[in-house]
Order: structure tokens, then C-alpha cells, then sequence
């Protein structure tokens, strides 16, 4: 046997790319950051209501009292009288679950649709990116507004409305991605040593085509809540479900005499998708090649 | 006994610029735990006759047009895509040219090399894994265990291209098809990758196809050689005959121009030689031998009509007029 180069003696340790990924996000201040904003977000809205147990619905006090007035309702009350607290604790919880299952629906729809085209090519491409096209060339907002009153409007409706309008240009990243790399010689090899077309799709090529469809629907959830937010805005949610959107909605004619009905729920959405940018900001650094060290 | 025979085989592909005929008529035969050299310039066709015989030239625009291609006497051509799958990689081994991006980058080289088992044989991941390590340690890579959990970005070329050579033996093929296995790899490499695949042949028996444009691999590892030109083979023959008695003038020429190491003093150096003229283009094609128009030795005959492989004593056979010529005179 021939004796091995000696170069590569010392072993190096077999770190994951997720890992390597984990390494640069970490070291990025803005992305912790992100993290951070959107971890207590979640969380107060994941524990809040147990802690913090007032019916966001219930009238506590008299109508559009301002912040730190009452002891009843700290944050103030809405047009109606009911506690502001209540509702921006209780609001994240749908406003966030629209945003994930949005964004899920968009890349699902996207990947699909973009890893056929960019993979078979030909009129299979042809046929998708047609479809691609002519779900791109709606306006977004409108096209859902009338998905969602086609149907009931409840949050189901509205997630599926909002990931049916912006899973475009998720395909088209896939497509592209997936062009880039089918023509890669690993992807040849894989080819070389029998692996079917399934295999090649989702085991071969998928996994590096990831890394910018993690950050992209990662920017989507950050959409797909401010989406969710104009949709409750125009009154095209459930009106039985407390949402931030739905608390803007319903307190804009107020806004000149009571800041704290539109601002409050604002702010928070303004936070989470701040929180939700930074960290998609922060995956697009850890992803790229270009910054990691070898 | 013949392991692998390409028998006529006529690769089309279309262009814009019209038919392009990629490969014309090319014989091969290779025989059991021989190594067979296949030579020739860029776009000569070496690399498409590597993809013939997996089948997988690329359709559209190319297509097989005729001709059969035999593994151990069952013809591949008109074989179903499932079956196709099936040959490859468990029976027909390749390994590419560019070891640095022909491994996934997102899975360990174990995981890689045992999949490829898990393709072909109903073998547990605990089982194939270790077959994985096993065949790293037989293309000599030191730490096999450890080493199988590395990331194709944590070794150096010329480990990579060991991890490439364990992926296409790893089903114990009859056949490795070798498309320039050292091209991209330092010298000292080149060699050891050599050593490797002449052991491997030696203790396995894999017949193996080697498709370089480097004399000197030929030299050093082929039992036969098949010099090709613009889709043709232009000579075919054993290693001593072709290099040393080289009837072709491309093959000549190709020789010619393999650089020999000279000692000083630097006024004597001969001059490069080189071979006049480039490779025409196949969509361009005449009549006449392809070579022609860059041949110093061209007769009228050699534009008009072209020339078939004509076999003398011990399997040397060269397609040219002129060559014919000169043999028959003697």
C-alpha cells in the first residue's frame, strides 16, 4: 500500500455545517439579539396568560383610559374598556402562529414547485413557472383579501391565504438554487453510483440548497406576520380571536385621542418582526460561505 | 475474458450549428483485470465515451444513435432507466476528474461511501457503515474509523480522491471508469493515486477504463491504449507497440509533445513541439479524416475518404491512409 500523504496528519474535529453555521451566528451581536427579542416575545406569549389571567375580551374599566392609570388594567384600556395587557399578551399567540404556519406553507408550496422545475427542467419548469408567474403577477394583498373572504375568516383561512400569495419567490430561489446545483459534480457522482431521481432531489441536492430557503422563510415569518396584521387592519380576521392586528383594527378610529390603542400592539409587532429580521440577517451570515472560516 | 465491449457506438448531439456526431463508430474491449488507456485532446470524445457506457449522456440534445455496449456479454444499450440504475455503481464504477467537488459537501465521506452500498445490496446502516470504513482503509487513508466522520472540506485532494475511488468500489464492480482521476492533483498525488489503482486492480481484478490526456499515466499504468480524435479512434494497441512504435501521425505527434526533462546548459534546449492547428469542430466535419487538415503527412486521399481501423500483427491497429500506405509498400 502506498504510503499517505502527509499532509491532514492531526485529525481535524468533523464539525457539522449546522454546526459551523451555529459557530458564526453566535458570534454576531445583532442576530443574538434577534434571538433574544423573539424568545421573550414567544415566550410571554406561550406563559403569559397563565400568568397574567385576564379575558382580553372582558371589559375591566372605563373605555380608553390611558397607561398606568388604573392598577385594574397597568397598560390601559381599548375603545371598549377592555385591558390592553390582556390583549397584547394574548394577541401573540396568533399573530405568531399566522407568521410560522405562513411561512411554512411558503416554503413547502416553494421548495416543491422550485425543486421540480430547477431539477427536471423542460416543460416541467415551463409548466411551474407559468403558475409561479401567474400567482406572482396578482397583487399580493389584494389576492388575499380575497381568498380570505371567499371563505370564513379565522386564522386557518388566513395563514393558508397569506402562505398561497407569497410562495413565489420562495419557488423561484428553490429553482434557481436547484439549477445551480444539479449541474455540480457531485451531483453527477451521485448519479454515477445509481441514485434515482427522488434521492437526488431531496437527499443530494436539497440539503445544500437550504441554506438560502432557511433565510428566506425565515424573512417570510417577519412578512407573513405584518401580512396577518394588515389583513385584521381591514377587518378580514377573526374577530373572535385576539390578535395585534386586530387590536390596531379596531382601535384606529381613536388613534388621535388614544395613542396606546394603535401604539401599544404596533410596538409589539414591530418588535417581533424586528426580531424576526435580525435573525434571518444573522442565518444569511452563518450560511455564507463566504465568512466561515476553514 | 472480455469484461466490457463497446461495439460501433455513435453518439449524436444537436446544436444549433446542426448535428454534431460526438462519437463515430468507436470500438473498445477491455478484458478482466486489465487496464485499458484511452487518450486524446480535450472534446476528442474520451470523456462522452466514459458516459455512453454508464449511460448517462445527456439527452436532449445527445443521444446513443447506434451501436451496443456489452457487460459480460449482456448488451446495455436499450436497457430500461431501472436497470441502468441498478448497473451502475454495483457492477460499472466511475470516479471524476474533480475530486474537490465530486463529494457532497453536507455528509460525512463514511456516510457517502456507505450509501452507495445501501443503493446496491440490502445491507443494515450498522453493516454498510462498516463496509464504509473498511474500504477507506483499503484505498490506504490512515484513522479509517475517524476519518469516515470527516467532511469532504477536511481532507485534501488527494484524500478526497481515495473517498471518490472507496464510493465507486465500494459494490465491487467489474468495471472502474477513471475520467482523468489525477488532473486536478499535484504530481507527487498523481503518482500515489496511481499506485492505488493499480493495487486495487491487482488484489480485485476490477477492469478499469482510463481516460487521461497524460502520456505518461499511459505509459505507466495501461496494459493497452486508445488514442481518439474528434470521436474516432485514430490507433489502438498495447502500450510497448502504440508508444513506442506509434503509427498514427496525431499519436506520434502526441508523444512528441510530452516535455522531457532536460539537464543544463539551457542553450541546447530543444523547443517544445506541438501540434500544428486545433481540433475541428464537429459539426464541421468532412468527408475525409478529421485530422487531415493538421497532418504533415497528408495525402490526397485523406480529405476525399475516411480511413477504418487497420489491424497489422499483435493488435495494432491505426485508421490512416498513409500509415496503410507505407505498410502495404514495405
Amino acid at each position: 500500500m502506498t504510503v499517505i500523504e502527509t499532509r491532514d496528519e492531526s485529525l481535524p474535529r468533523a464539525e457539522h455545517p449546522a454546526a459551523e453555521a451555529w459557530r458564526i451566528f453566535r458570534s454576531r451581536p445583532a442576530a443574538l439579539f434577534g434571538l433574544l427579542l423573539l424568545g421573550i416575545i414567544v415566550l410571554i406569549s406561550l406563559l403569559g396568560p397563565y400568568i397574567y389571567a385576564v379575558d382580553p375580551f372582558e371589559i375591566v374599566w372605563a373605555p380608553l383610559t390611558p397607561p398606568f392609570e388604573t392598577e385594574t388594567a397597568i397598560l390601559g384600556t381599548d375603545n371598549l374598556g377592555r385591558d390592553m395587557l390582556a390583549g397584547l399578551i394574548v394577541g401573540g399567540r396568533a399573530t405568531l402562529l399566522v407568521g410560522i404556519t405562513a411561512a411554512l406553507i411558503t416554503i413547502i408550496i416553494g421548495i416543491l414547485v422550485g425543486a421540480l422545475a430547477g431539477y427536471y427542467l423542460g416543460w416541467v419548469d415551463d409548466v411551474f413557472m407559468r403558475i409561479t408567474e401567474f400567482f406572482q403577477v396578482l397583487p399580493p394583498l389584494l389576492f388575499a383579501m380575497v381568498l380570505v373572504t371567499l371563505f370564513t375568516p379565522s386564522l386557518p383561512v388566513v395563514a393558508i391565504s397569506i402562505g398561497v400569495v407569497s410562495w413565489p419567490a420562495t419557488a423561484r430561489l428553490a429553482r434557481a438554487e436547484f439549477m445551480r446545483i444539479r449541474g455540480l459534480e457531485y451531483v453527477s457522482a451521485g448519479r454515477s453510483i445509481g441514485a434515482r431521481d427522488g434521492r437526488l432531489i431531496w437527499r443530494v441536492i436539497l440539503p445544500n440548497a437550504l441554506a438560502p430557503l432557511i433565510v428566506s422563510a425565515t424573512l417570510t415569518i417577519g412578512v407573513a406576520i405584518l401580512f396577518e396584521a394588515g389583513l385584521s387592519f381591514l377587518g378580514l380576521s377573526d374577530p373572535n380571536t385576539m390578535s395585534w392586528g386586530l387590536m390596531i383594527g379596531s382601535g384606529r378610529q381613536y388613534i388621535l385621542d388614544a395613542w396606546w390603542v394603535v401604539t401599544l400592539p404596533g410596538a409589539m409587532i414591530f418588535l417581533t418582526v424586528l426580531g424576526v429580521s435580525l435573525i434571518g440577517d444573522g442565518l444569511n451570515d452563518a450560511f455564507n460561505p463566504k465568512l466561515r472560516e476553514r | 475474458m472480455t469484461v466490457l465491449k463497446v461495439e460501433n457506438i455513435v453518439v449524436d448531439f444537436a446544436t444549433r450549428r446542426g448535428n454534431a456526431r460526438v462519437l463515430d463508430h468507436v470500438n473498445l474491449e477491455v478484458n478482466e483485470g486489465e487496464i485499458l488507456g484511452i487518450v486524446g485532446e480535450s472534446g476528442c470524445g474520451k470523456s462522452m465515451t466514459a458516459l455512453s457506457i454508464m449511460g448517462l449522456v445527456p439527452s436532449p440534445p445527445g443521444q446513443l444513435t447506434s451501436g451496443s455496449i456489452y457487460l459480460e456479454g449482456r448488451d446495455l444499450v436499450g436497457l430500461s432507466k431501472d436497470e441502468m440504475r441498478d448497473i451502475r455503481g454495483n457492477e460499472i464504477g466511475m470516479i471524476f476528474q474533480e475530486p474537490m467537488s465530486s463529494l457532497n459537501p453536507v455528509f460525512t465521506v463514511g456516510e457517502q461511501i456507505a450509501e452507495s452500498v445501501r443503493l446496491h445490496e440490502n445491507a443494515s446502516p450498522r453493516a454498510a457503515w462498516d463496509r464504509a470504513v473498511e474500504m477507506l482503509r483499503a484505498v490506504g487513508i490512515p484513522e479509517a474509523e475517524a476519518r469516515a466522520k470527516s467532511y469532504p472540506h477536511q481532507l485534501s485532494g488527494g484524500m478526497r480522491q481515495r473517498v471518490m475511488i472507496a464510493i465507486a468500489l465500494a459494490c465491487n464492480p467489474r468495471v472502474l471508469i477513471a475520467d482523468e482521476p489525477t488532473t486536478a492533483l499535484d504530481t507527487t498525488v498523481q503518482a500515489q493515486i496511481f499506485d492505488l489503482l493499480e493495487d486495487l486492480q491487482k488484489s480485485r481484478g476490477t477492469a478499469i477504463v482510463l481516460i487521461t490526456h497524460d502520456m505518461g499515466a499511459v505509459a505507466q499504468l495501461a496494459d493497452r491504449v486508445a488514442v481518439m480524435y474528434a470521436g474516432r479512434i485514430v490507433e489502438t494497441g498495447t502500450v510497448e507497440e502504440v508508444l513506442t512504435k506509434p503509427r498514427h501521425p496525431y499519436t506520434a505527434g502526441l508523444i512528441a509533445c510530452v516535455p522531457h526533462l532536460q539537464p543544463d546548459p539551457p542553450e541546447v534546449r530543444e523547443p517544445l513541439l506541438e501540434i500544428p492547428g486545433v481540433v475541428p469542430s464537429l459539426t464541421e466535419l468532412g468527408e475525409g479524416c478529421a485530422f487531415a487538415p493538421r497532418c504533415n503527412r497528408a495525402l490526397p486521399e485523406c480529405t476525399r475518404r475516411q480511413p477504418v481501423l487497420k489491424a497489422e500483427s499483435g493488435g495494432h491497429a491505426t485508421a490512416c491512409w498513409a500509415v496503410e500506405a507505407e505498410l502495404e509498400n514495405v
